[in-house]
């Protein structure tokens, strides 16, 4: 959809711009005070990084606020500022920021619930002796994942986009003493590895092509038209241009961050960390950055489109994001570990971000990305709170009854859980999901994706119901009581709940403010916009989808409270799916197949090459050298020793040859003297001669 | 041939013939007895050379040789005496035994 | 060349020989003699009287006995077992050889530059004597003084050492 940008641009840096690289920095400093910290000091380390996290919430609401003004004078903010870090020959290695609408709200949603999971993280996290080293890694990833919002070049993008990998790792091996936890973090590293592989090949095309690492630059910068047209006068392979190849690599490396159909396999094992862990980096911050990383470069992305229609990469985005929804949506009807349905739960709302990012636009994906920030993290944080006073209970099958035991955790999961489902009206999920559907609706290409969406929304419905039918209904299965989580858990609770529902007033039809903001339009309120072809019918589906699978697992899972050890309804009912979806359709083991055993046979070769080849490549030098060293020794010992030793001894005998005139006896010397004599005499008489 | 020549071959011969005794006779006393006849030789190439030579000064030539004999005669008589020493202390007049020198 | 001259120049070979090949001591002394009286008959042949009696008085008369009497002084071991010459005595003959052999060539090869003076030179015993009190004194004195140190060193060479001194 191309959106005319009808507002008068602002490109000149506000003060607020030029202080704007604070944001990420204050909380980078943060960690690195922090870690130098030693482990009783948990009370300073907190109030550090909460500190510092609160310091850049202000800053970025300043900011956004700066932007919203300007938005409401008819200004479409995008204020950079750019400097050279390096320069190599002619080309420029660039890094800069940028306050433009889209890092705006990316800001101020990361500070906020990154802020909010701090609070909790306090008394989550108060009897683990690791305090201060959890703190010191959170506020680093805050610091990071700033950075990633705020980023105007790519290459600053990249590096912070690492900084936020870095600490997804150090995070989820948290606990590393754990065999599990290690191993799940290193699965984490490397899957989104093979991602950042092509997205680094995408930056260095990119910048080979454009000449600049920046976004904007006045003009110059590569997602700025001149650079956009030289990339699509580009051929690529298989009839793609550069501009949609780059777009391409690049979605490869978010794919990889945010989970997508064959990189999805590291989020479920990232449970492994701890809960906060989970909802800030898992749920609601580092998995988006991938999703916001696409919308950042959307011109790329979209380049070449014609009016209505849509590029191959965006296509592409779509399809994956479309079959990522329905394929995790499926995996979670048959998880028994809470933690493990909401990880998959999040691979499946990304999916639908992406396919919202392909279809209908920057505003559209990034609509559900902030709404899903939120209430994902309200549930993972209740989850938190269910596993804290279930006494660190994970499988959903031993707990149960508790919402008579945590009220107010089981209030806002509930709330959480019904803006997930998308349920109508009142709670910001629906309204965001909604959003996706309609241009799914009104996409060009096909309308399967529209059809995987509802399913997946049906889905959702339905593990979300099971999943608190289980925890908090029947009654309890565990072998402890439960109890209430202190305040320093709930509040922060309470306020994403808020946001969950009040969020959702920002995206209606009627007044679609978020869309307006982001794209440079000005809206009103207008009823009107309820009643645009297809809209309304598509409204009521949705409802009935979600009502649809409310109640069909209610009815299996509502009040029944099964034993661990007794199957599942559906399981009873149909075990083969139903463990084929238990065991995560075998991605896994379809990677321990091919990749896993690809790359043991690799390391073998190379095992074996740097044993043979190489090693015997140096130790038939060594053998030369030694063949070298005894030739030296044989000739020094035969030839100069005995040519030496010789030649003395030839001497000698000489010296004694020459002796043998001494006779000592007179009349030799006698005939030495006559012979000298004649000698004498010849050459006399010649030289008078002559 | 010129007489002078004659007379010269015959010095040569006598002092070769001398010098062949020198050379090669064991006896110590063998070896004088040659360096008198190579002494004669010279004395006989003087004289022949004084009488078929010039003569602006007539006596040059005899008193050279006369001064010759005179020296040689005492030559002789000391070398006898050291050949005479010499037998009292290896008692023996053999040259080739006399190698105390030998380097 | 008169056959006179042959004649004396063959006894003054075949002495001079003679002195150096026999075996026996005291005939090479006497064969020396012979030669040199065949050299003081060369010396009248040339007209040098005063210098061919000198050499019968002084050599034949002095040397040769002195001579003799070495030989006879020093009899004891004579002949030895292993011949009178000595080892690598072809080496001494080869030299001697090669001597006459560039004195031979230095004359013949001269023959024809040499002087040839017919008349002999007239000295009398009177001139020789004046000469040498005149003209020639002072090597007189000096073959005097030379004769002298050789007695008295030829005295002292042959001196018996006494008993028990150094």
């Amino acid at each position: 959809m191309q959106e005319t940008i009808s507002f008068t641009p602002q490109l000149t840096a506000s003060p607020i711009t030029g202080i704007l690289w604070l944001i990420p920095a204050v909380p980078m400093v943060a960690s690195g005070v922090i870690a130098l910290l030693k482990q009783p000091k948990r009370r300073t380390a907190s109030t550090l990084a909460i500190g510092s996290l609160s310091f850049s919430l202000l800053l970025s609401l300043i900011a956004f606020g700066h932007v919203v003004r300007d938005w409401t004078l008819g200004i479409a903010t995008r204020e950079t500022v750019n400097f050279t870090w390096i320069q190599v020959g002619a080309a420029n290695v660039d890094l800069g920021w940028v306050l433009d609408p889209l890092s705006a709200v990316m800001m101020v949603m990361v500070a906020l619930v990154g802020l909010l999971i701090f609070i909790y993280s306090i008394e989550y996290m108060k009897h683990d002796e690791n305090f201060t080293r959890f703190f010191c890694f959170m506020s680093l990833f805050a610091g990071a994942m700033l950075g990633v919002a705020i980023a105007n070049s790519m290459l600053l993008l990249f590096m912070c986009w690492e900084l936020v990998g870095l600490t997804s790792y150090l995070l989820i091996g948290f606990w590393y003493q754990k065999p599990a936890a290690a191993a799940a973090a290193k699965k984490a590293f490397l899957t989104t590895r093979i991602g950042d592989v092509f997205f680094l090949l995408g930056i260095v095309w990119l910048f080979a092509q454009t000449g600049t690492l920046l976004f904007y630059n006045g003009g110059a910068g590569s997602l700025e038209a001149g650079a956009l047209g030289g990339l699509l006068a580009q051929p690529a392979a298989w009839g793609l241009t550069a501009a949609g190849a780059i777009g391409l690599l690049i979605f490869a490396g978010a794919a990889g961050k945010s989970g997508q159909l064959p990189l999805h396999v590291w989020l479920p094992d990232a449970m492994e960390g701890p809960t906060p862990v989970s909802a800030l980096i898992h749920a609601a911050t580092m998995v988006a950055a991938g999703v916001y990383l696409i919308a950042r470069v959307y011109p790329l992305m979209q380049a070449g489109a014609l009016a209505g229609g849509t590029t191959t990469a965006l296509t592409v985005v779509t399809w994956v994001g479309a079959s990522t929804a329905v394929f995790a949506a499926l995996i979670a009807v048959a998880q028994n570990d809470i933690k493990r349905i909401l990880a998959y739960s999040t691979i499946s709302q990304l999916g639908y971000m992406m396919a919202g990012l392909g279809m209908g636009g920057v505003a559209v994906g990034m609509f559900h990305l902030i709404t899903h920030a939120f209430f994902k993290a309200l549930l993972f944080l209740g989850a938190g709170s269910v596993i804290h006073g279930c006494h660190e209970e994970q499988d959903i099958r031993r707990m149960g009854g508790l919402k008579a035991d945590m009220p107010l955790t089981f209030a806002t999961y509930g709330i959480g859980m019904l803006a997930l489902c998308g349920f109508p009206l009142l709670f910001s999920g629906f309204w965001s999901k909604d959003g996706i559907l309609e241009a799914a609706m009104h996409w060009s290409v096909a309308k399967t994706p529209l059809y995987m969406l509802v399913f997946g929304a049906l889905l959702t419905a339905f593990y979300m119901t099971r999943q608190v039918g289980y925890v908090f209904f029947g009654f309890n299965r565990g072998s402890k009581d439960a109890h209430e989580s202190p305040e320093v858990m709930t509040v922060p609770l309470v306020v994403l709940a808020f946001f969950a529902m009040a969020l959702g007033l920002i995206g209606t039809p009627a007044w679609p403010w978020f869309r307006g903001f982001l794209d440079g339009r000005a809206v009103g309120f207008d009823w009107h916009g309820f009643i645009e072809p297809g809209l309304l019918a598509l409204m009521a589906t949705s409802t009935v989808v979600v009502f649809v699978g409310i109640g069909l697992a209610w009815r299996l899972y509502g009040d029944q409270s099964p034993k661990p050890t007794e199957p599942d309804v559906l399981e009873a009912a149909a075990p083969l799916p139903w463990g084929w979806l238990r065991d995560r359709l075998y991605v896994d083991e379809l990677y321990g197949v091919t990749v896993i055993v690809f790359y043991g046979w690799w390391a073998r070769v190379a095992e074996w090459l740097d044993r043979r080849v190489w090693g015997g490549a140096v130790s038939g030098v060594a053998w030369a050298f030694g063949l070298w060293a005894q030739l030296n020794r044989f000739l020094d010992n035969n030839w100069v020793d005995g040519g030496f030793d010789k030649s003395c001894d030839e001497l000698a005998s000489g010296g004694g040859l020459l002796a043998r005139v001494q006779t000592g006896r007179v009349q030799t010397y006698l005939r030495l003297l006559a012979l000298a004599v004649v000698a004498l005499a010849l050459m006399l008489i010649w030289s008078s001669r002559a | 041939m010129t007489p002078l020549a004659g007379y010269l071959l015959v010095a040569a011969l006598l002092f070769s013939i001398g010098l062949a005794g020198a050379l090669t006779r064991r006896n110590a006393i063998l070896v004088l007895i040659g360096i008198e006849l190579m002494l004669n030789a010279a004395n006989l190439n003087l004289i022949a050379f004084w009488r078929y030579g010039p003569h602006p000064e007539a006596l040059t030539g005899m008193m050279f040789a006369i001064f010759s004999i005179a020296v040689a005669a005492a030559e002789a008589a000391v070398g006898l005496g050291l050949v005479i020493q010499i037998h009292r202390h290896a008692h023996t007049t053999d040259l080739d035994q006399m190698n105390r020198m030998k380097g | 060349m008169s056959f006179v001259f042959y004649a004396i120049a063959g006894l003054t070979l075949a002495g001079a020989l003679a002195a150096v090949l026999l075996k026996n001591t005291v005939h090479c002394a006497l064969a020396l003699t012979v030669a040199f009286a065949g050299l003081a008959l060369l010396f009248l042949e040339l007209d040098a009287q005063f210098a061919g009696f000198a050499q019968i008085l002084v050599y034949i008369g002095a040397v040769a006995v002195l001579v003799v009497f070495a030989i006879l002084l020093t009899r004891g071991s004579e002949t030895p077992k292993d011949g009178v010459y000595s080892r690598n005595w072809l080496a001494g003959l080869v030299i001697a050889a090669g001597v006459f052999a560039v004195l031979g060539w230095a004359v013949l090869g001269s023959a024809r530059s040499l002087p040839h003076e017919t008349a002999a030179p007239t000295v009398t015993v009177l001139q020789i004597g004046n000469a040498l009190m005149s003209r020639y004194v002072l090597p007189l004195e000096i073959v005097a003084l030379l004769l002298t140190a050789a007695l008295i060193g030829a005295v002292i060479v042959a001196m018996h050492e006494k008993e028990g001194q150094k």
